[in-house]
Formats: structure tokens, sequence, C-alpha cells
């Protein structure tokens, strides 16, 4: 099956409710998918012989907050980026969940692949993976606080090993900000 | 000039060469001896993280060629006078790199290598990047560059030799010893 | 059985381990030699580049991408640019293209070098590592010539690359297609074709083809497994549907379908592929402007691309939200290291500790890449 409409119209009739938004703007076009459904949508786009996506190239975890105006702004979202490989039909959809309730199934057990991604999503976004086997920091150390790619991440005032074996301060001037107080200081 | 310098060697007789290469005798002091000894030998850690890492693996390939100053590169720190830190610390790894550091034995000396490892570098706004290894450990010479050319490094370890052979290294270690 | 079986332990390698490329950390819990468990922890080069993304504008963010993945920093930084051009519709001089396609495999030469090489260091051959050396650094000169750098050469730009290349180009290149595969040959009777070599990788570390594909793995670690699927070929872009050239796959020749030895000698061929490549685009290469005229500010539209290119370790896609704005709302970098380490559990499940370092090896992982 090619092209994303025909793809949205197929999963509307199969899930119905559980196939939110269909952004045709975008250049590379998504649909929304209700998380509730996931895992369901997600087996079906794997094993359907019309799909067949085996492929999942990645998860991109966006926090929206500081988006335009759109429906989601404000949430938290998993991009899924998955391809065919027969033909190399690529196809991207996404689950937005609040802020305050960040859970979203894990896919883990459908695609092998998502086990890191998800693991990645979770570290720099905070989205917590529902039943994946090892949901645990991986590219920061394991005592780090906070995720970083919020867009309202702070930075903390020094960095500590645990053990106290390692202190360093971490402030320094930026001098990209636009008013630069805390330079002049 | 060249041509001179050609015939003078051409003119000096073999056994007049060899002697001055190898005299039998050599007056020279303890300290001196045991500096040039060192001096000629600085092993360094395979030390890379990044990209400099892959210029310090050129640095040590056929061109560059670190061999022929005495330098040869040793996997472990415990075998290693000199650390070569190439490429960029993030705050994971800056223990690592102390705990590495400790590991050497004396005397030991350190090269930074690359604006990473200076100051951070083009990762200045990162969260997650150590702004300059000097935060962690001692440096002795740092090396502008993104990355360095092999041959800056080079410099850098000749420059480590001329530090090693001012040294006085029998009387710092008594005073050591004397505490 | 469970008189073999003596008291578990863990080993932990890394992450200053020379055999592991870059900085990276195992803990290996083992029954004796043989592995029961391999838990690779990474991040110890997390340096952040999607976060300082959101601050620079378009185009200050191509230099970051020559650290993503410094061993081939030219692919890395086309499959940015690329992205940014699918997003603003734009269209790249064919010159340009030639050249990004000149250099883009140039680069994947001297990448897979010092991929087979540092292999075979690890393996214990210290030579052929001096001698992949040595053939990268005439390459490295050719860059020099044309980017003034070595290693970084942050060279294309959206809509082009930065400037023509200088005089002598062509014959240095052409130069260099000649020079190449006898030396390749030269390598390839050192260590390819060695018994010891070929007896120490072969049927050790096996991905079968749905392993692959289940986690994910791309480039020359998924065309080792026996699947033939290549970006150059199979989404094409830029201008590689005009070339001819083979995509290596592996064959089991020495043993299982998708062992070590298969991965590392589809890298083997990538390099002549490259080189035939190279001599049809050089001879091909029109005339023309290097640049399209893009305006200073971009203002892209809203929406999500994804693009990617075929870099030597797979495929480098580069995910863009735009907000409208002239910086990137959120860029994820997809790389295919990440994925070949996700895969180290799952397939070191009853190796020697000593093949571990063949599994690493032949997935040939760089530690930015893994990171970013
Ligand atoms: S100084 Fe530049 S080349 Fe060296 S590690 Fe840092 S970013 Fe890479």
């Amino acid at each position: 099956m090619e092209g994303i409409e025909n793809i949205y119209t197929y999963l509307k009739g199969k899930f119905g409710e559980g196939i939110g938004i269909l952004d045709k703007e975008s250049r590379d076009p998504w649909f929304e998918v209700k998380r509730e459904n996931l895992r369901e949508v997600a087996t079906f786009l794997r094993d359907d012989p019309e799909l067949g996506f085996t492929y999942l190239v990645a998860i991109t975890g966006v926090d929206y907050s500081k988006f335009v105006d759109v429906d989601y702004k404000g949430k938290l979202c998993a991009t899924y980026i998955l391809y065919r490989l027969r033909d190399s039909h690529q196809l991207i959809f996404k689950v937005f969940v609040e802020k305050e309730d960040p859970v979203i199934p894990s896919v883990w057990d459908i695609w092998r692949a998502a086990e890191w991604h998800e693991r990645e999503a979770f570290d720099l976004v905070g989205i917590k993976f529902e039943g994946h086997p090892d949901l645990r920091r991986i590219l920061l150390p394991p005592e780090w606080e906070g995720h970083p790619l919020l867009k309202d991440y702070k930075e903390p005032e020094e960095y500590r090993t645990p053990d106290g074996y390692l202190v360093v301060k971490t402030h320094r001037p930026d001098p990209l900000r636009e008013n630069n107080e805390s330079d002049q200081k | 000039m060249a041509g001179r310098y050609k015939e003078g060697v051409e003119n000096i007789p073999i056994e007049q060469i060899a002697d001055a290469l190898f005299p039998e005798v050599i007056l020279t002091t303890v300290d001196d001896f045991l500096n040039w000894g060192r001096s000629w030998s600085v092993w360094y850690l395979l030390f890379a993280t990044a990209c400099c890492g892959i210029e310090l693996m050129q640095f040590g390939g056929p061109r560059t060629d670190a061999d022929r100053i005495g330098s040869v590169f040793r996997a472990t720190p415990r075998q290693a006078d000199l650390m070569i830190v190439a490429g960029t610390i993030t705050y994971k790894m800056a223990s690592r790199v102390k705990l590495l550091y400790e590991q050497m034995a004396e005397p030991k000396y350190v090269i930074s290598m690359g604006a990473c490892a200076n100051c951070g570098g083009p990762f200045w706004y990162s969260y997650s990047v150590l702004r300059g290894i000097d935060k962690v450990i001692p440096v002795d010479f740092y090396i502008a560059g993104c990355p360095p050319r092999p041959e800056a490094l080079l410099q850098g370890v000749i420059e480590v030799q001329k530090k090693i052979k001012k040294e006085k290294y029998l009387r710092a270690k008594k005073s050591e010893a004397g505490g | 059985m469970s008189l073999t079986r003596s008291e578990e332990w863990y080993l932990n390698m890394g992450p200053h381990h020379p055999s592991t490329h870059g900085v990276l950390r195992f803990v290996v819990k083992s029954d004796g030699e043989v592995i029961d468990e391999v838990k690779p922890d990474i991040g110890f080069l997390h340096r952040g580049i999607e976060k300082i993304a959101e601050r620079l504008e378009y185009n200050q963010i191509i230099p970051y991408y020559d650290r993503v993945d410094y061993l081939a920093a030219f692919n890395a930084s086309w499959s940015y640019v690329m992205a940014v051009e699918k997003l603003l519709g734009i269209e790249v001089p064919p010159r340009a293209e030639y050249i990004r396609v000149i250099l883009g495999e140039l680069n994947r030469i001297i990448s897979h070098l010092i991929s087979v090489g540092s292999f075979a260091l690890d393996m214990g051959a210290v030579t052929p590592f001096t001698w992949a050396i040595r053939e990268r650094e005439v390459v490295n000169d050719i860059f020099e010539m044309v980017t003034g750098s070595r290693l970084t050469y942050n060279f294309p730009r959206i809509g082009g690359v930065y400037q023509d290349v200088p005089e002598g180009f062509r014959e240095k290149v052409l130069q260099f297609c000649e020079y190449f595969p006898p030396k390749l040959k030269e390598f390839n009777d050192l260590i390819t074709y060695q018994k010891i070599f070929i007896h120490r990788l072969a049927n050790v570390a096996v991905i079968t083809p749905e392993q692959a594909i289940a986690f994910g793995l791309t480039g020359p670690n998924l065309r080792g497994s026996g699947i033939k699927y290549d970006l150059r070929k199979n989404r094409p872009y830029s201008v590689y549907s005009e070339f001819e050239f083979d995509i290596p796959v592996g064959t089991g020749e020495a043993g299982t379908l998708g062992d070590a030895y298969d991965r590392y000698m589809v890298r083997i061929r990538e390099m002549e592929e490259s080189c035939k490549i190279i001599k049809q685009a050089i001879e091909k290469m029109p005339d023309g402007p290097v640049r399209a005229k893009v305006p200073r500010k971009l203002k892209p539209p809203v929406g999500d691309v994804y693009a990617a290119t075929e870099a030597p370790r797979g495929e480098l896609g580069v995910h863009l939200i735009s907000d409208g704005s002239s910086r990137p709302y959120r860029m994820k970098i997809r790389t295919g290291s990440f994925a070949a380490m996700s895969i180290v559990n799952e397939v070191s499940h009853g190796l020697m500790i000593a093949d571990l370092v063949a599994l690493i090896g032949s997935l040939d992982v760089i530690a930015p890449e893994i990171d970013r």
C-alpha cells in the first residue's frame, strides 16, 4: 500500500477512533495514534501483508511545549519512523501524551530496535514506556537529574559523582543568550 | 650550504665520526643522564575519546611517525609517562580520566589535545561536556586546534622532552623523600 | 550440564579499553570464558548535539555534524544539509551533487580503511593497521586540497558545497583510483585471505537476517547478513541513480551467513565499488555553479522531515522538526552505530570473551555516533 493517505484511511477503517489527526501539510506527512491503541496498531503495521513495516528506524521524543499554536501544543510526543524494506516506503506516526502523565506502552517486543530508542527517549525527554524490560538512563549517568531535552530544562550548578570522588562546577558564561546579565556579574 | 656540508662529511674519515658518535668517555651529571634517557622514551597512553583520537592515531602512523622520537603508545596507564587527552570529556567520563591519571606512575605529564580537552571547544553550550580537563587533572601543555594536526602534537611531545631535560629529577626525589 | 557449570562472575571492559572503539563500557557476565550476558554502557561521549542545535541557526549546525561521525565527516554533514534542503525544497545544482558524491565515496573509503585496519589490530595484527593509515593519508591530502582540513571538513552547504574543487583535483582523484586497487589487493594478501584471520572470524558472532532487521541494523552490518538493502540503490538520493555499481552482501563464504568475516568482507568489497563510482562521477562531472541561491536567513515551513544518506556505518538519518523559525525546534540524529550496539547483548550469548572483541570490531561502531 502506497501513500500516507491510503494508509491513513485503511487504518482509520480498522481502528476508528484509535487513529487521530493526519498532518498533510508537513514535508513528511504523519498521523497520530492514540496511546491506548498503540500496541495493536503497531502489531498491525508490522504484520499486515499490505503494510509490512518491519523496520523501525528511530523513535524521537519531542517536547511540544514551546511550539506554534496547534492542538498538541504543550504535550510530549514520541515520533516513530518506520520503513518497509521491500520498496523502501517510509511512514511516520506520533503518539501524544500529557506532560503530567507521560506514559506510553512500550513496543520493544514488536520492533526489537525500539528497546534502546525508548530508553533514549526516556533519558532525554522523560517519557516512561510501560512494559519496557529495562528502562534506565542510557546516555547520561544514572545519578543525573532532569531530562535535558525538555524545553524548560535547567542545568545544575555542579556535577558530582555519587561517591564524591569528583566535583566540578558547571557554570559558564553564555555568549548566545540575548541578555547577558549573568556574565556581567 | 648543502653542498659544502656534504663535502665536509665526505672528507672526515669514518673513524673520526665513529669516535664523535660513540666516545669512550662521557662526562655528564647523573641528572642529565637520567633525563636524557627519560626524554627519549616518552611513552604515551592511548587515550582517544573523540575526533582528535583519529589524529592521535595518525600521529603514531607512518607519516608523522612518533616512534622516531622514542614515543610509542601504551594501552595501560601503568606503563605510560605521558597522557595525551585527545577529545571531548563528558561528565560521565571525567571521573575515569582522574582515575587513569592517578594510576600512572610518577613522574607523569599531560598534554591536552584539541579545543574540547582545552576548554570544551564547540561543545561549550552542551549540558554534559566538561569544559576543560584542567578542572580535573593538572595539564602541562595545551595544543590548540579542532583537531590539531599530527605535526602539532609532535611539537607538543618535543616540548615535553624539553621540559624533562630541564628537570632536576634526583633533587626533586630527595626533597620528596626527605619530606 | 550442571557439572560443567562453575561460578558466574562479572568482568568490566572499558570505558578506557584499547580494543573498544572509543569510549564504551561493557559489563560482561560470564561463566568462565563463556559469555552469558553483556550489558553495554554507553554515553561516555554524549555531547548533547541535539540540544545545542536548538539554539543555533540552520547553517551554523553543519560543523557539528562533522563531529557526529568524524571518520566520515562528509557523509554526516551531507545527511544534514539534505534534510534542510528537503525541508525548504531547494534544488541543488548538478555539479555540486557530483562533488558531493565524489567526496562522499572517498570518505567512505577512508572510513572503511580505519574500520578494517583497527579490526585487524583488535585481532592482534598490527601491520595492516599501519598500512591502512598509510593509504588513508593519500586521501587526506585530497581532502586537504579541496576543503582545507584533514578530518572535520565543514564543506557541504545548504544548497550545494562551499566552493568549487581546485585545479588538479580531477587528476589527483583519477590517480588515486589507479593507485588504490592494487594497494587494496596487497592489503588483502596481507590479512584478508590469511588462514589464521579467517579461522578467527568464521562462524563467530552470527547475526541472522531476521535479527538484523528486528534490531534495525543498517549499512554493512545489515548487508553482512545477506540483506541487499542500500539507500543509494533503494531510496536513491543525490545522483546515485546515474552510476553503475554493485551492492556487496555477505554470502557466508567462510562459514555461516552473517558472521564477523562476512561483515568484514562487505567493507572490503565496498571500497572497490566506491572506486568505481568515483571514476564514473569524475568522468561525468558537469560544469556549472556549485551552490544554489539560498537566503541567509532560512524560514522553513512548520512540520517534520526525515532524510538519510548511506554513510559508511549505515543509514545516518536526520529528523528535523521545524516550528517556522530560523532554528530547528527539535533535531534527532539516527545513526547506524546506535542500532549496532543494541544487538550486542542478543548476539553475544554463548560467545567467548575474546570473541566479544571480534563482534564489536566487526560491527564497526564509533563512540560519538552512538552517543551523539
Ligand atoms: S577539539 Fe574538535 S576535533 Fe577534537 S575532539 Fe573536540 S570537536 Fe573533535
